[in-house]
């Protein structure tokens, strides 16, 4: 009997991901699985662009980061990005200086703006990085932000 | 279950603007409580936007999204009266999903 489940286990799994990679189920509806593990482990700029699938990224003019030259509070730093880049495709926030460089990405579909707002935290003042996808290419801006009180600690 | 998100989606122009505010502690895995002990992380790491069934953004994110974590974007092909809906999942499986009604600009 458990021989047989086992046997049905089995099926049962080949045929999701069957379905996954013929497309019946659409990888945002897998909400929970999707997630880069690798690239939130990283501990560099450079470790997490390639995480991300990039080789290296170019310096761009295109990309504009709004926050703050000085953080009074690390725990809630403020940082918006803006990208002028055609065919914008993700945009991901990294701070150099924090245990894991990658803060957030964020996946921008056709018809939505390339421009997200969020709030993170930042240990100590640090270079901060937004990352662009803008047709299958790699482009950053880098802002340093100083943090007066850190933001991960207790 | 967590709290409910605060979600504003406003017409600015042709374009939705969106504006979320989760109710997340967002724990990084790092801090110690008074004890020492290590707290473990929870935080969210997807998020989803959705309006007309189609996907308007989506998200992934780490331990360094701060607390109660804000959220700001814009997309277009939205109008008044129609939703916008949002999805979260975190690290321990936890989920939430809040609706809102686009206002006019």
């Amino acid at each position: 009997m458990d021989a047989k489940r086992r046997e049905v286990l089995k099926t049962g799994g080949g045929l999701l991901a069957l379905a996954a990679a013929s497309g019946i189920i659409k990888p945002g509806d897998a909400l929970a699985q999707e997630w880069n593990k690798a690239a939130f482990e990283t501990k560099s700029v450079a470790e997490t662009i390639k995480a991300l699938g990039g080789s290296g990224s170019t310096l761009s003019s295109a990309i504009e980061i709004t926050a703050p030259d000085i953080a009074e509070n690390g725990a809630v730093v403020p940082i918006a990005v803006e990208s002028k880049l055609p065919k914008t495709q993700a945009i991901a926030i990294l701070i150099e200086k924090n245990p894991s460089t990658l803060s957030a990405e964020f996946e921008i579909p056709a018809g939505t703006d390339p421009f997200v707002s969020t709030r993170v935290k930042m240990g100590e003042t640090s270079n901060v990085y937004a990352l662009v996808i803008a047709d299958g290419k790699y482009f950053h801006a880098v802002k340093e932000i100083k943090v007066t009180i850190g933001g991960c600690g207790g | 279950m967590a709290d409910p998100m605060r979600i504003r989606a406003n017409m600015t122009g042709d374009k939705v603007e969106v504006k979320v505010l989760m109710s997340h502690e967002m724990e990084t895995g790092l801090r110690k409580d008074a004890q020492g002990k290590i707290i473990p992380a929870h935080f969210i790491r997807n998020v989803t936007v959705t309006h007309g069934g189609k996907t308007v953004l989506s998200a992934q994110w780490g331990t360094s999204v701060s607390r109660n974590p804000f959220l700001h974007f814009r997309f277009k092909g939205g109008k008044p009266g129609d939703k916008v809906t949002i999805s979260w999942a975190d690290n321990k499986g936890d989920k939430r999903t809040d609706e809102a009604t686009i206002a006019g600009g």
